[in-house]
C-alpha cells in the first residue's frame, strides 16, 4: 500500500447560521491514496460537502475551520497562505461539482473557461493552449472539439457540460479531484457515461478521485474505499468489498434496507425514524442513539471510538466493541412474482394521446414547428393497480400526467376515465369528475402553499369540488387523513415550513386523499428526498393501495422503486411508449434495447449486469430523428429502423414492444400500423 | 369646535386603521409574524421605527382638522365657529405661529435680520437692526441671550433624561411584567441584547431624541430656534408643518396606486394571453411618458379646473388639500408601473409551481387560486416596494413643488419651504436657517425611512434568507 | 433576430399612439380650450372677444375629432386632434406661446443638455462600478458596512441639496467657478464642471448600492466557486467572471436612459442657468405654455421607447444566450 496522498485529521467546520453556530464537521478524519476512488457516502445535510469545501479552503463566507489538519502530501493546506493554496486549487487539486448547468460561466466560451487553468497552471497561452484545450475536450470524449472550444456552455447539454467541467478539472493535471455529486443533476444512461469516464481518466491519469454521493450503486460501481457520514462525522470507513459485504454500523444497514427492489416486494421496507439532530449542540452520545433500534444506555451518554473490524475498516459503534455483525442480508430472494392480468375494465384508459406545444417565431409569431411532447401514447390502468411511467428527463412523462388531469389539454386522443371521455369535458362538468383523479408533486417545498395551514390545505380540494360536510365533520376528516397519512392531528394547525421534506409529502398526500379519488398520479413523489426518507413514502403509497384499493400511475425515472412498487411498467422514450408489460416481463427480460440500456446504467449494489453504454443523449422532441427515435443510438440498429417507426408488436397477454428486431410492422405516415 | 374631516386626513386615519388591523392579524400568524420578529431583531430598523414613529405622531396630531369656536360668543346663542380650519398640532404649537415677526431672522436672534428705521424717544431717526417682536423678549440686556441660551440647553437636557430615564425604568417593568422576570434580570438581558425585540436601539434612539426634542422645546418658548422666515413665521412651525405633508405623499401614493398594481400585476401575470397583453401594453405606455412631465401637464390641468370652478373649494384649506390629494393620485399612475411589472413576474414564476398546479388540479377556480394562493405569496414584495418607495415620494415632492407642480404654494412642506428660501441664498449675510431647517427634517425623515426600509426588505425577502439556509443546510 | 428587432419596432407604434392620446386627452378633454384661455388671460379681462382670439391663434378655435364644416378630408384634417396630435408624428410641434417654434429651440437646446447629460452619465457610470466593485471586493468588512452606510446616507440626501450646497460652497464661498450661465464651445467647461460634479454625486448613493447588489448576488453563483477552484485570484475572479456577468444588467439597465439624456436635466439646468431642453420645460410649465409641454411630452416618450429599443438590442450584444437564440 502505497502512501497516503490526502490526509484529514480531526477536521472541525463551524457555519454561522441565524440560528445560532451549526456544527457542520465535528471531527471528519480520511485518508485517499494515489490512484484511489475514496466515496463518502450519507443523506442530505450530514456534511458530505462541506468536507470537500473544507478540503479546498472554499467554505462560504460563513463557515470556518476552526480544528484538525488537511495534509496534502506533506503540505499543511490548513497553513498555507492564500496565495500558496491558490497554485494548490487546480494544479494538485481540482473540483466538479453537482450542478453543470450553473457551475460555468455563462458569458465565457468554454475554451476561454479551460484556458484560464492552463495559463494559471500549465503556464500555455495563445496555440499552445488552444491545442491544449482541444486535446482535453477530446480525452473527455466531447466530439468536433475545435468547434467546442468556441462555444458557451448554454449551447451545450447538461452531460456535455458536466463533460467540460471534467476537462476544465483535469487541465491542471491534478493529483486528488473532488468529485461533489458529479452525477446527481443528469440522466442515468449520461450518468453512466460519466461515471466511466471518471473511471477510464484515474485509470490514464492515476490521480486520486474524492467522491461525493447519496448513491450506494454509484459507491458500488466507482469506489474502493466508502466512508458513511452522518450528523457531521465519519461513522464507517471500509474497503467497497467489506462494506457491501457485511456493513457494521447500525445506520450503514439501514440505509441498505432501506433502499427498494423486487427483493423487498410486498414487504414493507426499512425505515430510519426521526431526523438527523440538529447541529447547533454539542452532543453528549452517539449522533444517531436517538435513530437507532440497537440503542442502549452507553449510547446515550459515551460518545462511540473507533472500533477496527478488519484491517481498514472501522466503525464508531459502541455495538460493535464486543462483536461485529453479520453479512448484510442475502440478495434478491426471488424474482417478482408474475401477476395475473386483472379481471375487470380499465379504470383510465388512455388512446393515443397526443401533447403538441406550438414554436412560434418570426415576425408575426406564426407557428412554425411543434414540440411533441407526448406523440401518440396508450395506456391502461386498473383500479387498485400501479402502473410505473419510466423515462428520462424530456421523455414526456410528467406532460402525460398532467394532460391525463386536463391540467393540459391534450392535442389528440381519448381519455376515458370510468367510461367518462375527460377530453369532451369543460367547466363544471369536468370539476365534479376531477375528485376521482389526484397528483402528487416531486418538489414537497414547492407543492404546499407556505402561506396556508395544514387544515386549510386540506380543506381546499373538498371546499372546491364542494364535498364539505358540517365543521365538525370536516374537522374530523382532517384528523382522519392525517392519521392516515401518520401524522399527529397536531399538525392542523401548523404550517408547511414547520415541517421536514417526508412530512411534507405525507401532506400532499393527504391532500389528494382528501377529496376521495381512485387514481393518483404520482410524479416522482420521492426522487427530492433521501433514501430513509424515501422508504417512508414508499412503504406508505403502497399501504393506502392495500387499504383503498387506489390505482396508481407512477412516473419516475428510477427503477428500484418500479420494482418494488410497480404491477406494470411503460418504458418512455421521446413522446412514445416504447415497451410496456408487466413488472417481472419488463424488467427481468427486457427487450427494446433502450430498456436494456436504461436497466444496465443504473449502478446498482449487487453489480454484476452487462453493461450496454448508450452513445450521445435524448434528441430533441422539435425535431426528432426520422424513423425510430432511437436509432441514432441504438447498438442494434438496422436499416429499416432509419425509415420508419416500428409498430407495437404484442410478446404475450401484457408485453408489448415497439422494435423491428421483434416485429415487422411499422407505422405509415397517418400512424397506422402496416 | 366643529371637525373638517379634510379627503387626507380620512385617508391617513383608515391608513392607520388598517396597518392596527394588519398588525393584529398577523400577530396572530406565526409566518406573517416571523419577518416582522427578524425586523425588530434589526437595531438599525428599530432605531429608524422609533424615529419615524416620533414624525408619525407630528403627523398625525396635523391630521385632526377642526373650526374652532370663536371666542365672545355669548352663552345660550348658537357657537359661532371660525372659517379656517386648524389642527391639533397647530392648538399644541400655538406659541409657535402666534408669534410672527415682521421679517427674517436668524435662529435664536433677538434682533430682526434687516435694518429698520427706527425714531428714537428724541425724536431722532437711525437705521438698526431692532429688537424682534418675541424672540429672546424676556432677555432684558443683549448680552445675557448666551448665558440664558445655555441655561435653557442645559435644563432642557437634565429634563430630557429624566423623562427618559422615566419612560425606560417604566417600560423595563413592563416589559419584565409581562415576561415574569425580575427587572434586573430584564435590564440585563436588554444590555445583553439578548431580548427577541432589539430594545437597546429604542431606548438609545429615545434617549438621543429626548435630549434633542426638550431642549429645543424649551429654547422654542422664548426664542425662534431656527429663525423667521420672509414674513416673520416661525420656521421651526413651517418645518413640523411640513412632515405631514411628506408623510402623507409618502404614504397614500402607495396606498392609491397599490389596488391597480396588485390587482393588474398579478392578472397579467396569472391569465397571460390577451389579458397580460392589455395590461403589459397599458403600463409600458403609461412608463413611456416622462414621469415629471406627465405630473406637470396632470398638475397644471388640475390648476386650470380649480381655478375656473372655484365654488367648488370653499376654504384655502380644503383647496390646497384636494390638490395634494390629486398629487398623491397622479404620481401613484407614474409610479405603479414598476411594481405591476415586479408582480407580473412573481406570479408568472409562482402560477407554475406545483401547489397552484394541486389548486387546479381540484378545479379550484381562477380568482380563488388568485387571493388564495397567489396574493398572499407576493405580499412581501408589496411591502418591500411600499417601504422603499416612501423616502423617494418623499424626495420626489421636493422636487416637485420647486418646479411649481407639486402641492399647492399655501401648503407647507419641504419642496415650498426650499422654493421659498433658495431665492434668498444671494443675499449676504446668507439666510441659511430656513433651507438647513426643510434640508434638516427631511434628510432625517428620508434617512430612517430607507434604514427601515432596508431592514424590512432584508427580512422578507425571500432570496437573502435562502442564501442564509443554503449556507446552513449546505453539506 | 431581425424579425425580433422589427417586432420591436413595430410594437412602438401602439403604444405612440396611446402616449398621444393620452396626452390629447390631458390637455383637450380635461379641461376645454375656454378653461384654458380664461387661464391664461387672468380672470379679470376675459370677454367672449379676447377668448376667442386667444383661441384662434393657437389654433384651438377648431373641433376637437370631427369639423362639420369642412369637406372631405378637411372633415378631419381641420381638427385640434388632427393639427396638435396627429402632427406631432411627423414632429411638427408647432409654434409656442411666444411664437417661436418649439422644433427650432429644441434643436438648438438639445446641445446644452447634451453636454452637461452626457459626461454626467459615463462619469456617473463609471464612478459607481468602481465604488461598488470596491464595496464588493471587501463584502462582509467594515470597509463594505461602512461603505453601504454612506451610500444609504447619500441616497437620503434630496438632489436640491446636493446643488445647493455645491453653489454656496464652491462657486459662493470660494469662487471657483460661475454660480450659474452658459457658453457655447469650450468655454462652457467652466459652467459644466460643477453641475456636472452634482449629478455625479446626487446619483452615487442609489446606483453603487444597486450595483453592490448585482454584483455580490453574482458572486454567489455557483461559477464563481468554479472559478475559485481553478485557483484564480480573488481579483481575477471578480474582473474576469464576476464583472462580466454583473455588465449585464448593468449595461442594459443603463441603455435605456440613453435616448432620454436628450431631455436634459429639469432641476439642474434650471438651477444652473444652462439653456437646455430642462430648463425649456420648466419655463414652460411655469408660464404654463402647454403647447410646449405637450411636445416635450410625446418627445420624452419617442426617445423613451428609443431605449426599450436599444436595451433589447444591447441584450443580444453582451449576452451570448440572446445573441445565438
Amino acid at each position: 500500500m502505497t502512501e497516503a496522498l490526502l490526509k484529514v485529521d480531526g477536521l472541525r467546520t463551524w457555519l454561522e447560521g441565524s440560528a445560532g453556530v451549526v456544527r457542520a464537521l465535528d471531527g471528519v478524519d480520511l485518508e485517499i491514496r494515489r490512484g484511489e476512488t475514496f466515496a463518502i457516502v450519507g443523506e442530505s445535510g450530514c456534511g458530505k460537502s462541506i468536507t470537500a469545501l473544507s478540503v479546498a479552503r472554499l467554505l462560504p463566507e460563513t463557515g470556518r475551520v476552526v480544528d484538525g489538519s488537511v495534509r496534502l502530501g506533506d503540505m499543511d493546506l490548513l497553513a498555507l497562505p492564500e496565495a500558496a493554496m491558490r497554485n494548490v486549487r487546480g494544479e494538485r487539486i481540482a473540483m466538479i461539482f453537482q450542478e453543470p448547468a450553473t457551475s460555468l460561466n455563462p458569458v465565457l466560451t468554454v475554451g476561454m473557461q479551460i484556458g484560464e487553468v492552463l495559463e494559471r497552471h500549465i503556464g500555455l497561452r495563445g496555440a499552445a493552449a488552444r491545442r491544449r484545450a482541444g486535446e482535453l475536450l477530446d480525452a473527455v470524449g466531447i466530439a468536433e472539439s475545435a468547434r467546442r472550444l468556441d462555444e458557451y456552455p448554454f449551447q451545450l447539454s447538461g452531460g456535455m457540460k458536466q463533460r467540460v467541467m471534467i476537462a476544465l478539472a483535469l487541465a491542471g493535471e491534478p493529483d486528488l479531484l473532488i468529485a461533489d455529486e458529479p452525477t446527481t443533476a443528469l440522466d442515468v444512461t449520461i450518468q453512466a457515461q460519466v461515471l466511466d469516464l471518471l473511471r477510464d481518466l484515474q485509470a490514464r491519469t492515476g490521480m486520486a478521485i474524492l467522491l461525493i454521493t447519496h448513491d450506494l450503486g454509484i459507491v458500488a460501481d466507482m469506489a474502493h474505499q466508502v466512508a458513511v457520514m452522518y450528523a457531521g462525522q465519519i461513522v464507517e470507513v471500509a474497503t467497497r468489498d467489506a462494506f457491501f459485504a457485511s456493513a457494521q454500523h447500525p445506520y450503514s444497514r439501514k440505509l441498505f434496507a432501506a433502499l427498494p427492489g423486487g427483493r423487498h416486494r410486498g414487504a414493507a421496507l426499512a425505515v430510519i425514524p426521526g431526523q438527523v439532530p440538529p447541529l447547533t449542540g454539542e452532543f453528549r452520545g452517539c449522533r444517531f442513539a436517538g435513530r437507532c433500534e440497537h440503542a442502549f444506555e452507553r449510547c446515550r451518554t459515551e460518545e462511540p471510538g473507533w472500533t477496527a473490524i478488519s484491517d481498514g475498516h472501522r466503525v464508531r459503534c459502541h455495538l460493535r466493541e464486543t462483536e461485529p455483525a453479520g453479512p448484510l442480508g442475502e440478495g434478491r430472494s426471488a424474482t417478482s412474482q408474475a401477476l395475473a392480468p386483472a379481471a375487470g375494465a380499465a379504470l383510465l384508459d388512455v388512446q393515443d394521446l397526443k401533447v403538441h406545444f406550438p414554436i412560434r417565431r418570426g415576425l408575426l409569431k406564426r407557428t412554425v414547428g411543434l414540440v411533441r411532447a407526448v406523440d401518440g401514447v396508450s395506456l391502461e390502468i386498473r383500479a387498485g393497480r400501479t402502473l410505473a411511467l419510466v423515462g428520462e428527463s424530456g421523455c414526456g412523462k410528467t406532460t402525460v400526467g398532467k394532460s391525463l388531469l386536463q391540467l393540459i389539454r391534450p392535442t389528440e386522443g381519448n381519455v376515458t376515465f370510468d367510461g367518462i371521455e375527460l377530453t369532451e369535458l369543460q367547466g363544471n362538468a369536468l370539476r365534479r369528475r376531477r375528485s376521482d383523479f389526484q397528483i402528487v408533486f416531486q418538489d414537497p417545498y414547492a407543492s404546499l402553499n407556505p402561506r396556508m395551514r395544514v387544515a386549510d390545505i386540506l380543506a381546499e380540494g373538498r371546499s372546491a369540488l364542494g364535498v364539505l360536510g358540517t365543521p365538525e365533520q370536516e374537522s374530523r376528516r382532517i384528523d382522519e387523513l392525517l392519521n392516515q397519512v401518520g401524522l399527529d392531528p397536531s399538525a392542523r394547525d401548523r404550517y408547511p415550513h414547520e415541517f421536514s421534506g417526508g412530512q411534507r409529502q405525507r401532506i400532499a398526500i393527504a391532500r389528494a386523499l382528501a377529496v376521495n379519488p381512485r387514481l393518483i398520479v404520482c410524479d416522482e413523489p420521492t426522487s427530492a428526498l433521501d433514501v430513509s426518507v424515501q422508504a417512508q413514502i414508499l412503504n406508505l403509497l403502497l399501504r393506502l393501495q392495500q387499504e383503498m384499493g387506489l390505482a396508481y400511475l407512477f412516473i419516475t425515472h428510477n427503477l428500484a422503486v418500479v420494482e418494488y412498487l410497480a404491477d406494470e411498467v411503460a418504458v418512455m422514450y421521446l413522446g412514445r411508449i416504447v415497451e410496456h408489460g408487466t413488472v417481472a416481463e419488463v424488467l427481468d427480460a427486457p427487450r427494446h434495447p433502450y430498456t436494456h440500456a436504461l436497466l444496465s446504467a443504473i449502478p446498482t449494489i449487487e453489480g454484476g449486469r452487462e453493461r450496454i453504454r448508450l452513445q450521445g443523449e435524448l434528441p430533441s422532441p422539435v425535431s426528432p430523428p426520422v424513423g425510430c427515435h432511437f436509432h441514432p443510438r441504438c447498438p442494434d440498429v438496422q436499416a429499416r429502423c432509419r425509415a420508419a417507426y416500428p409498430a407495437r408488436t404484442q410478446l404475450s397477454a401484457t408485453h408489448s414492444v415497439r422494435c423491428f428486431l421483434f416485429g415487422d410492422a411499422y407505422e405509415d405516415e397517418e400512424g397506422r400500423a402496416t | 369646535m366643529k371637525l373638517v374631516p379634510l379627503w387626507t386626513d380620512v385617508l391617513v386615519w383608515l391608513l392607520v386603521a388598517v396597518l392596527a388591523g394588519y398588525a393584529w392579524y398577523a400577530h396572530r400568524r406565526p409566518h406573517l409574524a416571523a419577518p416582522w420578529r427578524r425586523v425588530s431583531r434589526s437595531n438599525a430598523g428599530m432605531a429608524s421605527l422609533v424615529v419615524i414613529g416620533l414624525f408619525a405622531a407630528v403627523g398625525l396630531t396635523d391630521s385632526i382638522h377642526y373650526h374652532p369656536l370663536l371666542p365672545g360668543t355669548q352663552a345660550g346663542a348658537p357657537p359661532v365657529y371660525s372659517v379656517e380650519a386648524r389642527s391639533l398640532l397647530d392648538d399644541l404649537l400655538t406659541p409657535l405661529w402666534s408669534r410672527s415677526e415682521k421679517t427674517y431672522s436668524a435662529p435664536l436672534a433677538i434682533r430682526s435680520y434687516s435694518r429698520e428705521t427706527v425714531e428714537l424717544p428724541g425724536g431722532e431717526v437711525r437705521r438698526e437692526f431692532p429688537r424682534l417682536r418675541y424672540g429672546g423678549r424676556h432677555v432684558a440686556d443683549e448680552r445675557e441671550r448666551d448665558r440664558d441660551v445655555v441655561l435653557t440647553v442645559l435644563q432642557g437636557l437634565a429634563w430630557g433624561a429624566m423623562a427618559w430615564a422615566t419612560l425606560a425604568a417604566v417600560w423595563v417593568t413592563v416589559l419584565a411584567r409581562l415576561r415574569r422576570v425580575t427587572v434586573q434580570t430584564m435590564a440585563r438581558r436588554i444590555l445583553r441584547r439578548e431580548t427577541q425585540v432589539a430594545w437597546i436601539a429604542v431606548f438609545v434612539t429615545l434617549l438621543v431624541a429626548a435630549l434633542i426634542v426638550t431642549p429645543v422645546a424649551l429654547l422654542a418658548g422664548g426664542y425662534h430656534v431656527f429663525g423667521t422666515d420672509k414674513v416673520g413665521q416661525d420656521v421651526l412651525y413651517l418645518a413640523l408643518k411640513s412632515v405631514r405633508t411628506a408623510l402623507v405623499i409618502g404614504t397614500l401614493t402607495t396606498l392609491i396606486m397599490l389596488p391597480f398594481a396588485v390587482l393588474l400585476g398579478i392578472a397579467a401575470g396569472y391569465l397571460r394571453g390577451w389579458v397580460d397583453d392589455v395590461i403589459q401594453y397599458v403600463y409600458t405606455t403609461l412608463n413611456s411618458i416622462p414621469g415629471v412631465l406627465l405630473i406637470a401637464a396632470a398638475v397644471l390641468m388640475m390648476q386650470v379646473y380649480i381655478d375656473s370652478h372655484p365654488e367648488r373649494f370653499p376654504t384655502a384649506v380644503e383647496r390646497a388639500d384636494l390638490r395634494l390629494l390629486f398629487l398623491c393620485m397622479i404620481l401613484g399612475v407614474t409610479t405603479w408601473t414598476g411594481l405591476a411589472r415586479l408582480l407580473r413576474g412573481e406570479a408568472l414564476k409562482l402560477r407554475e409551481l406545483e401547489y397552484i398546479q394541486a389548486a387546479r388540479a381540484f378545479g379550484v377556480r381562477d380568482t380563488r387560486i388568485i387571493t388564495r394562493h397567489i396574493l398572499p405569496n407576493v405580499m412581501h414584495i408589496v411591502l418591500i416596494s411600499l417601504v422603499m418607495d416612501f423616502s423617494f415620494l418623499v424626495l420626489t415632492e421636493a422636487v416637485l413643488s420647486y418646479i411649481g407642480v407639486g402641492v399647492d404654494p399655501t401648503m407647507n412642506s419641504f419642496g415650498t419651504l426650499i422654493n421659498n428660501a433658495r431665492l434668498e441664498m444671494a443675499r449676504d449675510p446668507i439666510v441659511w436657517w430656513t433651507l438647513a431647517a426643510a434640508f434638516g427634517f427631511m434628510f432625517v425623515l428620508v434617512l430612517s425611512a430607507n434604514l427601515f426600509a432596508d431592514a424590512v426588505r432584508d427580512a422578507f425577502d425571500p432570496r437573502v434568507r435562502v442564501g442564509q439556509a443554503a449556507a446552513e443546510g449546505a453539506g | 433576430m431581425i424579425a425580433y428587432i422589427t417586432r420591436r419596432f413595430l410594437y412602438a407604434i401602439p403604444i405612440l399612439i396611446g402616449v398621444n392620446v393620452i396626452t390629447f386627452a390631458l390637455f383637450f378633454v380635461v379641461n376645454t380650450p375656454e378653461d384654458m384661455a380664461n387661464l391664461a388671460l387672468g380672470a379679470k379681462r376675459v370677454t367672449p372677444e379676447a377668448v376667442e382670439r386667444w383661441k384662434a391663434e393657437r389654433g384651438y378655435d377648431k373641433p376637437l375629432f370631427v369639423n362639420a364644416e369642412a369637406d372631405g378630408a378637411a372633415r378631419l384634417t381641420d381638427t385640434i386632434f388632427f393639427q396638435k396630435s396627429i402632427r406631432l408624428f411627423v414632429f411638427d410641434f408647432g409654434n409656442a406661446d411666444d411664437g417661436r417654434n418649439i422644433g427650432h429651440e429644441i434643436r438648438t437646446r438639445m446641445w446644452p443638455s447634451l453636454a452637461l447629460a452626457i459626461p454626467v452619465f459615463l462619469i456617473g457610470l463609471a464612478v459607481n462600478i468602481t465604488f461598488a466593485l470596491m464595496l464588493a471586493f471587501f463584502r462582509a468588512t467594515y470597509i463594505d458596512f461602512w461603505g453601504v452606510v454612506v451610500c444609504v446616507a447619500m441616497m437620503s440626501i434630496s438632489t436640491l441639496f446636493y446643488i445647493i450646497g455645491g453653489q454656496y460652497l464652491v462657486s459662493k464661498t470660494w469662487s471657483l467657478v460661475p454660480i450659474s450661465g452658459y457658453a457655447p464651445g469650450i468655454d462652457a467647461a467652466k459652467f459644466l464642471i460643477l453641475p456636472v460634479v452634482v449629478g455625479v454625486a446626487g446619483g452615487i448613493g442609489s446606483g453603487s448600492r444597486w450595483y453592490r447588489t448585482i454584483f455580490l448576488e453574482e458572486i454567489n453563483r455557483d461559477y464563481v466557486r468554479t472559478a475559485r477552484a481553478k485557483g484564480l485570484s480573488e481579483l481575477t475572479v471578480l474582473f474576469r467572471h464576476v464583472l462580466k456577468n454583473a455588465m449585464i444588467p448593468i449595461l442594459t439597465g443603463a441603455v435605456v436612459v440613453i435616448p432620454t439624456l436628450f431631455m436634459g436635466s429639469l432641476i439642474t439646468e434650471s438651477f444652473f442657468g444652462i439653456p437646455g431642453l430642462g430648463s425649456y420645460v420648466i419655463d414652460a410649465i411655469q408660464a404654463q405654455d402647454f403647447a410646449v409641454v405637450r411636445s416635450m411630452v410625446f418627445l420624452g416618450s419617442v426617445l423613451y421607447i428609443l431605449g426599450l429599443l436599444l436595451t433589447d438590442l444591447s441584450y443580444t450584444l453582451v449576452d451570448p444566450r440572446v445573441r445565438f437564440e
